[in-house]
Formats: C-alpha cells, sequence, structure tokens
C-alpha cells in the first residue's frame, strides 16, 4: 500500500514536470501549427541559465525567473526571426528546429561542458513533509512542482478562455486568416504566444534541472517526452497534454516501481495503442487541412 | 586537442605502408598515441579526469619517448559500447594509431577488447574500464590491463563492512551494465562467505534520472544500501535519497565516492561521511612516490578534483606502462610490435601505488586499499585509508579453475537467492 501510494505521487510529480514542458509545446503547436523540435533545447538552455544565474547570484528563485524570461525573450527572436519566414511550411520547420536543436546541442556542451549540474534548492522547499492521514513523508519539492503545474494549468486555462488574447489565439485556431482580415496583428499574436510557450520551458528546465540535475542529452529526453505526452493527449489542446502528462507519468512510475525490467516499453505501448485507435490524441480533434 | 597529421608524416607513413613487413618505425618519426574516454554523458567528469591521468604520464617523459617525439589523438565515447567501438575505430583506422589506450567505461572495455582481436598491429592498454570478462573471457593478445578492474576492486570490502562496521544485511543498488555486476560479484564473494545477506539486488538503467520508485521500494530491514553507481547518477540518487528522508548507510562501489563524486559542485555531500567503499587508491595515502604524485597533479591541475581521482590513476598507470615498455626497447615496436608486447608483459611498472605486473590474460596484480569517506575539516572530503589488501589477483586468489566455475561476473550471478 505504501509503495502504491508513494509511486502514485511520483507519477504524478512527474507528470506535473511532463505538463510544464509539454504545454508549452503543445500551445505553440495550437495556434502556428508549428512542431518546434528545438522545445527540448529551450528547456535544457533555460536550466542551464538559470544554473549559472543560480551560481552567480546564489538565489535559486532568481534562477528560476532569469531562466524562464531568457527563454520567453529567445521564443519571441526565434518566431521573429527565423519561424516568421517560413509560416506553413512544415517541412522546412520540421528541418531548421532539428538543425537548431543540433547547433544549440554543441553550442551548450562546449559552454557548460559535459559535466552533470545540480541546483541546491532553498530551505523552504528542501526535506520532506508528512502525509495527512498516512504515516508516509514526502518530498516537499516535487510536491511543490505539482503545485507549480496545476497552478500554471489554470492560469493558461484562464488566459485562453476569460482574456482578450486568449480569445484571439483560440480563434487563431480555428481560422488564422479570418482572424487577421478582421484586424488582428497575428504576428504580435505568434510571438507572445511562442514566448509564453518557450518560457514554459524555461520553466520546467529550472525546476526539473532542480532535482533530476541538468547534464547533454536532457533536451532530447524532454523533447521526446513532450511528444508522447501530446501525442496521446491531442495536439494543441492543454486539457490534452495535462491528461497526457498524468498518463505517461504514471506509467513510467508504476512500470519503474513493479516491473523495472520493461520499464521502458510501456510508455511507448500507449503511445501506439493511441495511434492506432485515436489518432488525433485524446481529446484532440483531428487536423483540418 | 587533436593535432591534424602533417603532410611530411602522412608521406613518410605511405612510404612505410608500401614496404610493410620489412621495416620498423624509424626514430626519428612520431610515435602516435590515442586515448579515449569520456567526455560526454554520465561519466563525463570522471573522463575529464582520466584525460588529466593520460597527460601526466605523457608530461612525466617530456612528451618523447626514446628520442621519438609522442603525438597524441583523443576521441571521446558517451560510455555506450557503440560510442566508444566508433571512436577507436577512428583512432585506429583514421589516425593510424600504434598505441590506443582507453576506454573508460565497463561495458565500453569489452567493446574495445572485441575490436582489438580484428587490428593485431596496433597496442591496445586500457582506459579505466573495469568489466572482468574485457581479461577473462577470450583475452585478446594485444589488450593489457594494468589497471585494476571491478571485482579485484572490491577485495576485502565485504570483510571490512561486515566485520568492522557490523552491517550484516544490505540491499544493493547498481546500474545495469558489467562493471557494477563485477563489482557486486567481488564484494558478494566475501561478505556472504562470511555470514552476511542481501535483501534485494535493484538494477537501474544507466542514466536514470528520477530514482523516487527504486527509492520507495528499497527494502527496510536492512543495515546498509551498497551502491554500485558513478558519475551524476549517484549524485541524483544521493539528492533525492535524502528528499524522501532516507537514513540508511551507504558502502560504496569503487566510483560512487570516489573524487569526481567528493569533489562534485552541488549541495552538501556531508551524508557520504564514514561511507566505506575500496579500490585502486586512497587519497591519503602517505606513500612518498603517492604523495609527489598528487602534488605534481595538483600542479598541474589547480581546476582539477582536490585529490587525483580514480579515473585520473587508472589512465596514469595504463599510459606509464606503455611509454615505459616503449623507452626499454628503445622506441623500436618490432615486427608486429612484439618487442613492445614482450616489455609489456615482463614489466614490473613502479606506479604511485605500488609494483604493479600483468598475468598469463595481461591483466594487472596490485594493492587494492579499503577506505571510508572523512571531512577535511574545511569543507572538503577525501578516501582516508583503512586497511591495504597486497597483490589481489583476478580470481581473488582463488585457482582459476574454482574461479571460473562459477561462471562470470552477470546480471543475476551470484545469484541472491544463495545470500539470504
Amino acid at each position: 500500500m505504501t509503495l502504491f501510494l508513494l509511486t502514485l505521487l511520483n507519477g504524478l510529480t512527474l507528470a506535473g514536470l511532463y505538463f510544464l514542458v509539454a504545454s508549452g509545446f503543445s500551445l505553440v503547436f495550437g495556434l502556428m501549427r508549428n512542431i518546434n523540435l528545438a522545445h527540448g533545447s529551450l528547456y535544457l538552455l533555460g536550466g542551464y541559465i538559470g544554473y549559472s544565474t543560480f551560481r552567480a547570484t546564489g538565489s535559486w528563485e532568481l534562477g528560476v525567473v532569469v531562466g524562464t524570461l531568457s527563454m520567453a525573450a529567445a521564443g519571441v527572436l526565434l518566431q521573429y526571426f527565423i519561424f516568421r519566414f517560413m509560416e506553413g511550411e512544415e517541412l522546412r520547420q520540421t528541418l531548421v528546429t532539428i538543425a537548431l536543436s543540433i547547433v544549440a546541442a554543441d553550442l551548450m556542451l562546449w559552454y557548460w561542458g559535459g559535466t552533470a549540474y545540480q541546483f541546491t534548492t532553498p530551505d523552504w522547499i528542501r526535506g520532506a513533509v508528512s502525509l495527512p492521514f498516512t504515516p508516509l513523508r514526502y518530498p516537499t519539492y516535487r510536491l511543490a512542482i505539482l503545485v507549480a503545474a496545476v497552478v500554471v494549468g489554470i492560469a493558461l486555462w484562464l488566459f485562453l478562455n476569460r482574456t482578450r488574447i486568449g480569445m484571439m489565439v483560440r480563434a487563431g485556431v480555428d481560422d488564422k486568416d479570418m482572424l487577421a482580415a478582421s484586424g488582428v496583428n497575428v504576428q504580435l499574436l505568434f510571438c507572445v504566444t511562442f514566448a509564453i510557450g518557450a518560457g514554459l520551458a524555461g520553466l520546467a528546465g529550472v525546476l526539473g534541472g532542480s532535482y533530476l540535475s541538468l547534464a547533454p542529452g536532457e533536451d532530447m529526453r524532454f523533447l521526446l517526452a513532450s511528444l508522447i505526452v501530446v501525442i496521446v493527449g491531442g495536439m494543441g489542446s492543454i486539457v490534452g497534454a495535462g491528461i497526457g502528462a498524468v498518463l505517461i507519468g504514471l506509467t513510467e512510475q508504476f512500470g519503474l516501481a513493479y516491473a523495472p525490467a520493461y520499464a521502458p516499453v510501456y510508455t511507448f505501448l500507449i503511445l501506439v495503442f493511441v495511434l492506432a485507435f485515436r489518432p488525433q490524441g485524446i481529446v484532440g480533434r483531428p487536423l483540418q487541412s | 586537442m587533436i593535432h591534424k597529421p602533417l603532410a611530411t608524416t602522412a608521406a613518410s607513413a605511405l612510404a612505410l605502408a608500401m614496404t610493410i613487413g620489412t621495416t620498423t618505425a624509424h626514430a626519428d618519426e612520431p610515435i602516435r598515441i590515442g586515448v579515449l574516454a569520456t567526455l560526454e554523458g554520465v561519466f563525463a567528469a570522471s573522463g575529464q579526469d582520466g584525460m588529466r591521468g593520460f597527460d601526466m604520464a605523457v608530461d612525466r617523459f617530456d612528451g618523447e619517448v626514446a628520442g621519438r617525439e609522442i603525438q597524441v589523438y583523443r576521441a571521446s565515447s558517451d560510455a555506450s559500447p557503440d560510442s566508444a567501438l566508433s571512436a577507436a575505430r577512428r583512432l585506429v583506422e583514421n589516425d593510424e594509431v600504434d598505441i590506443l589506450i582507453g576506454p573508460l567505461s565497463g561495458s565500453e572495455g569489452i567493446a574495445v577488447k572485441n575490436y582489438a582481436h580484428e587490428q593485431p598491429q596496433v597496442t591496445f592498454l586500457n582506459g579505466s574500464s573495469a568489466a572482468q570478462e574485457t581479461t577473462l573471457d577470450n583475452p585478446a593478445e594485444n589488450f593489457f590491463r594494468f589497471s585494476t578492474e571491478g571485482v579485484q576492486w572490491q577485495a576485502g570490502l565485504g570483510t571490512y563492512v561486515y566485520e568492522e562496521k557490523g552491517y550484516e544485511r544490505v540491499a544493493i543498488l547498481a546500474e545495469d551494465y558489467s562493471f557494477p555486476y563485477a563489482q557486486i560479484m567481488g564484494f558478494m564473494t566475501e561478505f556472504c562467505d562470511l555470514g552476511g545477506t542481501v535483501a534485494e539486488k535493484m538494477f537501474v538503467p544507466l542514466e536514470t534520472r528520477d530514482y523516487s520508485s527504486v527509492i520507495a521500494r528499497m527494502p527496510q530491514d536492512i543495515d546498509a544500501i551498497y551502491t554500485v553507481m558513478g558519475g551524476s547518477d549517484i549524485l541524483n540518487f544521493l539528492e533525492q535519497y535524502q528528499q524522501m528522508g532516507g537514513e540508511a548507510p551507504l558502502i560504496g562501489g569503487s566510483i560512487a565516492v570516489d573524487q569526481t563524486i567528493l569533489s562534485a559542485e552541488g549541495p552538501d555531500r556531508d551524508y557520504l561521511i564514514g561511507t566505506p567503499t575500496s579500490g585502486p587508491l586512497a587519497d591519503d595515502w602517505d606513500d612518498p612516490e603517492f604523495v609527489a604524485w598528487q602534488e605534481r597533479y595538483q600542479e598541474m591541475f589547480p581546476d582539477g578534483l582536490g585529490s587525483p581521482g580514480l579515473f585520473a590513476h587508472a589512465y596514469y598507470v595504463n599510459t606509464l606502462a606503455a611509454l615505459t615498455a616503449l623507452e626499454e626497447v628503445g622506441g623500436e615496436l618490432g615486427d608486429g610490435h612484439e618487442a613492445l608486447r614482450d616489455a609489456l608483459q615482463n614489466l614490473e611498472l613502479d606506479t604511485p601505488t605500488g609494483v604493479v605486473q600483468v598475468d598469463h590474460n595481461r591483466q594487472a596484480i596490485a594493492d587494492i586499499f579499503i577506505t571510508e569517506v572523512s571531512s577535511d575539516g574545511e569543507g572538503g572530503l577525501y578516501n582516508r585509508v583503512v586497511g591495504v589488501v597486497e597483490g589481489v589477483n583476478q580470481t581473488l586468489g582463488f585457482p582459476e579453475e574454482e574461479f571460473l566455475a562459477n561462471g562470470f561476473a552477470a546480471r543475476d550471478n551470484p545469484p541472491v537467492e544463495e545470500c539470504q
């Protein structure tokens, strides 16, 4: 029972991290139909920049802020200088983002080296807390990530459903041309969306790096995780990213706990089933051409 | 840095190739040495330290041996056997090295040894890889290992923790590849013979980041956790184990608490104080040769670790063996490297940790140090020597047949059921 409960919590907290990375990925895709395969690089770069800030100032909180904002800025630059010129050309975007991720990985290896970095988290989220109604203690930090994910999820939902910009984004998902025709500056809207998506990747980089350590290769790992999460949940949907993240997080952790030898297989089994029976994802809508 | 071969060197190499079989290398030609370590991934910091050990040996010879300049070719792998193989191929087939030193990690070593079978014209010396099978199972005539391996490294540890620390029941947590298998065999051989029991063996893939579910599964009725992990894996595990309120003391595999871990940046490692381990060196060994070597390391690499780590040691010893043997044969490798290999086989190598010789499988016999992690009082940690086991061979002193009858170290060998 203890093992079950702990594994459940582990799965949910891992899902929180996956959600933070994947929701940004999904948001960008939903509006711009842009499959940003450099999303993992944004995760790792955000983490590294956060780490360097943390090292220089000693403040983990500042690291979180700088990691998030720097990636949001990077997102705007990417949109303005690169993706603006290849709107609607999916193959070209895919190739360009793969190239970007390879270049970024080598630049990061050159600057930060191959060693793994770990943050020292501040005292208020270090250690473990007792869980109510059980004799168990659980790391505060992992619960904090889960809380952060829930907060971000609710904020994103409110942003998309209750604000004027969110309304434009949703309109853009349905019909970009009509939105532009009604006088909305679509380019600005794209920049804002990309900034949010990339900023979330940067945030996840710092939060994830604080308990999983930052090292070369993490970029690809989280890109793959985001891809699986949004494919399972449904491309372009925040709710879908949430469902996908929970499903994949739980599967990974229960796999590791109960049948570790086959742990890597289960995630892909889910992917196979979803693609076979519901290719648009659990809550996704079929793509309109 | 990789030196591009000069045009003249290439031309003379070509001339040499055309008259192959009759000539040996000219004394004025550089000797080409390739070195392979993991500069990426989980063991990146370890690979960096291995390279330092290599550089120290070359530096000791002032960059030349028997009048021939040493030309160095470097390559990197990521701890996976296929990356080590392709790096070794590049060094042998493109850079045409005479001698290859490496690789760093266990399963990589097995891959490079198999490749050595295909390249009889090159002499291979190990880096720090320490899988058992590399030199015990189908050894290659041209692969020498002057460093000791995983089974040897744990000699004395099982006895020490059972008798001195009083640990009678342990859980084993290890990375899932050949080096930890070897270490577990070395540990369990003594520990189980004395009556110690193993509650469970748990394996995780190399480069596992999230240990929370493994920690949740950890048996509770144990005296200590024997962790055979290294690099960023053990750092992640430690951080998460402490966060989840874990309190069991640790017993370290040889690379779990070596200097690359004790000197790593990040949260405090004070939890490790008192952790016993054993391996090929001890940070506070007071032998004058060792102290001189340690000081030279600190002088050469101000940005390096507090004290040279296990990887620097292994690369240093193997490179030193190659260069010493080269000097003995006056820089003449001989027909098919025969002279060099004879010299290596018969070498009595003076190392910072005592005299090392190789056996009939070209595997080192050397001293093993039992250590405990201690604080130096200034925030630094080091491995304090608590015992030395002299002249440990690959079969731990058992007759070879008896030792081999138990099979090679593997995931389920020795079986945990025989130790409960």
